[in-house]
């Protein structure tokens, strides 16, 4: 029978929502197998964790004993090991900045084919697998020719699996090669933290690329004080030292919820949309009809935000 | 000590395109350097200048046209450039990872270098992955997604700081030799200068196809084949203002005080 191996995320003692995304994601290409949904979770408090994973349409939990936190050498012996010893026809990963560390490893490692970001699986014959290209301008379907492969998912896509589920759990156990153990977590910061708290404002302005210049950010400025709203980023503006960390939306920024966020001059990339499609409405000025932010938009105007702008100050002043 | 930076050239799509089979049409693509590989190379430049024992060299896979980009790579400061390229590659619709793995394998037996920076993704087909294959594949460590990188002054650890979700940074000792994948925010990356573009054009691009690698075209037949490209079908009920910017920002400016923004 075939085996669906999902590995899921956990970071400092929690659990990451993808991970019950996964759990989604792993079952509907399971059921395609007409396979079993093993899940692994490696590092932490895995009784707890497995507990937790423990949910609808998953058949097996295998809890990995080795280490607090993330370590990609673990995750890559552990993942190859199991996926040996349940002979996984897939295994599924977040498509996180972790699983980006260790899933590319382990799909050399095996000689099997990787496929990242993956929006939409389906398989029939063979698996298909939906993905972005080109910041998100055009989706295209990959065919996957092989008997087994690696699939990373992107965050969002799948709705989390949350009720019970009555998996057996089972410890794994495998001899960790300590000499192939090349790196060491030594801590963790964080960072961002400063003058304003843009996840509590109830009004945004953010300002992307399309500003061009640090000079231009005037005009964002001037409109943010007459609608009595925060300033806030992408992070190329962040980037380049424009605007503060502490002002960045986004998957490695800050995740706002505000009443209105205005996305001036932002394209609407993945990483950008994880951190504020939660706002309430979302208005976008941007040149490009076609720019992904549309498609999460409430409002738009599809405009050089250097003749928009300064108008809609106008309006307020 | 010698680092090689891996560089890509991307193709980004106009504002307006069309598309024909799983490509978009030629007219509607400008080519550009990867932005996560400028800061890479960026990084491996700023190492040739704090120290006096430091050689860089870039290598890219891609056809001649790549060569303006791999150009910019010089004219920013690094010494030297491969560029790989044959007609088995590019027959390729769609290079997997393992099979860039294979020839950037191939580029690091004969550079030997002791160090490999790459960008965290390309942003034409955004897979991620190449910098930790390539490590795998070499039997080296690696980190993914540095936003901070010391050498130990022995050059056998790398001390960075991986940038997690959620404004969390992770700070991990790697062995060298590694593959780094760089994260953007990491520095600066300089402007080329008009004597870097001039120095560039003189300097040499060594061009190898997989013979000059001695691999067999197997090499680069992977799994994936891209079978659909198209314009993803927008779910959004957006309401799009017409009109000239005086009008729109009217229109938007009414709706905003509906919602009660501005009302102080
Ligand atoms: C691991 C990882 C984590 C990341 N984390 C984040 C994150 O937390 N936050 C984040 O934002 N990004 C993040 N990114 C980067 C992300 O992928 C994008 O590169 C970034 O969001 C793009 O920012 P942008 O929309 O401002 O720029 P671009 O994508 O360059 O878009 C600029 C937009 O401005 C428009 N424009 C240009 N000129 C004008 C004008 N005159 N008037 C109106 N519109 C104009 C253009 O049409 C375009 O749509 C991350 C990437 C990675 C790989």
């Amino acid at each position: 029978m075939s085996a669906v191996l999902a590995v899921a995320d956990h970071r400092r003692g929690e659990l990451r929502d993808v991970s019950f995304e996964l759990l989604t994601a792993g079952r509907e290409l399971a059921d395609d197998l007409d396979g079993e949904l093993h899940v692994a979770v490696i590092g932490g408090d895995v009784e707890s964790f497995a507990d937790k994973l423990d949910r609808d349409g998953v058949d097996v939990v295998h809890t990995v004993d080795e280490g607090e936190e993330f370590n990609h050498d673990v995750y890559v012996q552990a993942v190859e090991a199991l996926c040996g010893e349940i002979d996984a026809t897939a295994i599924l990963a977040p498509n996180s900045v972790n699983g980006l560390d260790y899933a590319p490893a382990v799909a050399n490692g095996l000689s099997i084919p990787l496929v990242t970001d993956a929006v939409a699986l389906e398989y029939e014959d063979g698996l298909e697998v939906t993905r972005e290209m080109y910041g998100s301008k055009v989706e295209t379907t990959v065919e996957v020719d092989a008997d087994r492969f690696f699939v990373t998912i992107r965050s969002g896509e799948w709705p989390a699996t949350e009720d019970r589920g009555d998996a057996s759990l089972e410890p794994f156990e495998f001899d960790l090669d300590e000499s192939a153990v090349g790196s060491r977590v030594t801590g963790f910061e964080e960072v961002g933290e400063g003058d304003v708290d843009i996840s509590d404002a109830d009004v945004l302005v953010s300002i992307g690329r399309g500003i061009e210049e640090e000079e231009n950010l005037e005009i964002v400025e001037a409109l943010a004080d007459a609608l009595d709203a925060t300033l806030a980023a992408s992070r190329p503006v962040v980037d380049n030292g424009w605007l503060p960390k502490n002002r960045q939306v986004g998957q490695s920024g800050k995740v706002v919820t505000p009443e209105v966020y205005i996305a001036v001059g932002i394209s609407g990339a993945v990483q950008h949309v994880a951190g504020m499609k939660g706002a309430k409405t979302i208005v976008a000025i941007n040149t490009d009809p076609n720019a992904p932010i549309f498609d999460i938009a409430d409002y738009g105007i599809v405009d050089d935000l250097f003749e928009v702008v300064p108008e809609l100050t106008e309006q307020f002043s | 000590m010698k680092v090689l930076v891996t560089v890509k050239e991307v193709a980004e799509a106009a504002d307006d395109f069309e598309i024909s089979g799983t490509e978009i049409e030629e007219g509607y693509l400008e080519y550009d350097l990867n932005e996560w590989d400028d800061y890479a190379i960026e990084e491996a430049v700023q190492l040739s200048e704090e120290r006096d024992d430091v050689e860089t060299v870039g290598v890219t896979i891609g056809p001649e046209r790549s060569e303006e980009t791999i150009r910019m790579a010089l004219a920013k400061g690094l010494d030297r450039a491969v560029r790989v390229w044959d007609d088995a590659i590019a027959r390729q619709d769609l290079l997997d990872v393992d099979a860039k793995a294979r020839l950037l394998e191939a580029i690091v037996e004969q550079e030997e270098p002791d160090l490999i920076l790459s960008g965290v993704q390309a942003n034409d087909d955004s897979f991620g992955a190449t910098g930790v294959a390539l490590a795998r594949q070499l039997g080296v460590q690696w980190a993914a997604v540095v936003n901070r990188m010391e050498l130990t002054e022995d050059d056998t650890v790398a001390n960075v700081r991986r940038e997690l979700e959620g404004g969390v940074e992770e700070l991990t000792e790697v062995d060298m030799p590694a593959v780094l994948t760089i994260q953007t925010g990491i520095n600066e990356p300089r402007y080329a200068s008009l004597r870097g573009i001039r120095q560039a054009q003189s300097k040499e691009i060594d061009v190898q196809g997989l013979e000059d690698l001695e691999l067999g075209e197997d090499a680069v037949e992977g799994a994936l084949d891209l079978t659909r490209m198209y314009e993803p079908v927008s779910e959004s009920d957006a309401e799009i203002f017409e009109g000239d910017p005086g009008e729109t920002a009217g229109e938007l400016a009414e709706v905003l005080q509906e919602k009660g923004v501005g009302a102080q």
